[in-house]
């Protein structure tokens, strides 16, 4: 095994050279601390706002409209926990939100139900997307806010933002949108496609971990999530990072410098291994193909379990993940999977390959040599596959 | 999850994987929607488990519980493969994280499955000398 070959972009990506060199230069030369007095502190200041602005710039927003945070699900918690304080006093307690959220807002979710909120969980279709008509349906004159995820994490599928950003809009209701897997892998303009309220996080886009931030629309009531110091216009509390923030911009700008010609490069390897591991028996892509990320591929294959996929596709020199509930460490596969319709069988038996910027023709030339041994090989020892075998009785026929 | 070398040697090259044409004895255990089902295929003659073979739909710990089980079991009598707990099964591979003892459950239910097969293809009742076997319910994981 010589090179190793990063196909988990979803879960994180690399920082990219550049972000690198920004964040280090920042660390011993930016340390001031954005709230001093001094020349030190207030050139901080000043690079903290010029990021702002330069994030704004990227998104569509205005600077005053952007709070830096911990990452994504800092951001999903406050987009929730932040605007229903101020609504629920004025008869707005109910939240509409997916089935298939990430759980820092299906979680956040469970623990506003606790507190008397009430939540409607849209079911999705079984290609993996948000039906508009279901929103509308769904939306009550009790109706705070609608959360729906931009792509899924694990399937890849990309809802009708601005459709549900439009209707929202129209009803009088606050949109907010999961944006962590988009962001700098699908073009994204908060005015345009009339989204109140957007999370993002940076190690999603060749930037660090532990910096994101929310978009919040001015003139929507945010309650504070981290209180303490002024930070973030007493927002949100704590001393900025600042040389992540930079990072963060650095890798966010980069990403959108030469989107179309990396969304056509991943999308040509995407498709590639699409065609690839179809040839495989008894397999079936999970999730739209028409409306998914341009670097996402999420497969079941019948007969064998994804923990087990995943450690020999590692002794191979591969890092993937899988929707298994052994690799979730809980007894049940992926909510994902589930909400699509896949019995818990198959759900165990799920891989995903995310690709970023630094995956190349070679890397889908080992997958492809590699994976349908392994299958055929888990396959030869499951007791499930020799059933299948013999009676014919199989979730996807060929 | 970290696992030991012996599980992650006993998951990349399996013991007595497959089939057993000729076996006398055949035991299955848990279910798919838990993701781990253990299948032991036995050939006893005179008391004595001269071959053993199994096929595991489950993660890497079901494999190598599975394939240590029947390193375990081989060459021994009855009697004492009945012996065999799943606690003997996660010291011979040096331990298992604790999310994953119950697949070392699975591999002795395995076991007594198929031995308790054994006897009922000669109408003998086998609760009486193996005992009950738990169903998936009876996990830990549960």
């Amino acid at each position: 095994m010589s090179k190793l070959v990063y196909m988990d972009n979803a879960a994180t990506t690399p920082v990219s050279p550049e972000a690198t060199a920004v964040i280090a230069k920042a660390l011993t030369e930016h340390f001031g601390n954005p709230s001093s007095i001094y020349s030190l502190g207030r050139d901080s200041k000043r690079i903290l706002e010029d990021c702002r602005q330069r994030a704004a710039a990227v998104l569509g927003a205005e600077p005053q409209e952007i709070y830096f945070t911990s990452g994504g699900s800092e951001s999903d918690n406050w987009a929730l926990k932040g605007v229903l304080p101020f609504l629920s006093k004025r008869g707005k307690n109910h939240i509409i939100t997916t089935a298939y959220e990430h759980h820092a807002i299906l979680h956040t979710c469970k623990a506003l139900e606790k507190q008397g909120y009430s939540v409607t969980y849209l079911p999705v279709s079984e290609d993996g997307l948000v039906s508009v008509d279901a929103v509308a349906n769904a939306i009550t004159e009790k109706t705070a806010i609608v959360s729906i995820m931009y792509a899924n994490n694990e399937i890849g599928t990309v809802n009708p933002i601005a459709q549900i950003g439009a209707l929202c809009r129209e009803k009088g209701v606050l949109f907010h949108t999961d944006a962590v897997q988009a962001v700098g892998h699908l073009p994204i303009h908060v005015k345009e496609q009339s989204i109140d309220l957007l999370s993002l996080s940076a190690h999603k886009f060749n930037g660090p971990k532990g910096t994101g931030l929310l978009y919040c629309r001015k003139g929507i009531v945010l309650a504070n999530l981290i209180e303490g110091g002024a930070q973030e216009r007493s927002r949100r509390a704590g001393t900025e990072s600042l040389p992540t923030i930079m990072g963060m911009v650095t890798a966010l700008e980069n990403a959108v410098a030469d989107l179309p010609e990396e969304t056509a490069r991943l999308t040509g390897m995407r498709d590639r291994l699409i065609a690839e591991l179809s040839k495989i028996p008894h397999c079936r892509l999970n999730g739209s193909a028409e409306h998914r990320l341009p670097g996402n591929v999420n497969f079941s294959f019948e007969g064998i379990e994804g923990e087990a996929l995943l450690l020999m596709l590692d002794m191979n020199g591969i890092c993937a993940s899988s929707g298994s509930a052994c690799t979730s460490g809980s007894l049940d596969p992926s909510h994902v999977l589930l909400s699509i319709g896949l019995p818990h069988e198959v759900a165990h038996g799920s891989l995903r390959l995310s690709l970023g910027r630094y995956n190349t023709d070679e890397d889908v030339d080992h997958l492809v040599k590699v994976l349908p041994q392994v299958v055929e090989r888990l396959r030869m020892m499951s007791p499930v596959w020799e059933e299948k075998t013999k009676t014919g009785n199989f979730y996807f026929q060929d | 999850m970290l696992y030991s070398e012996k599980v992650m040697d006993h998951f990349a090259n399996p013991r007595n994987v497959g089939e057993l044409e000729d076996a006398n004895a055949i035991g299955e255990v848990g279910n798919v929607k838990c993701g781990d089902i253990m299948k032991m295929y036995l050939k006893i003659e005179g008391g004595v488990i001269t071959d053993v073979r199994f096929k595991t739909f489950g993660c890497g710990a079901a494999i190598a519980t599975s394939s240590m089980a029947t390193e375990l079991i081989k060459g021994k009598t009855i009697d004492e493969a009945l012996t065999l707990t799943n606690q003997a099964v996660v010291e011979a591979l040096d331990g298992l994280p604790p999310v994953k003892v119950h697949c070392s459950v699975l591999a002795e239910q395995a076991v007594k499955s198929a031995i308790a097969d054994y006897y009922t293809r000669q109408g003998i009742d086998p609760t009486p000398i193996v005992g009950e076997i738990g169903g998936c319910d009876s996990c830990s994981c549960h």
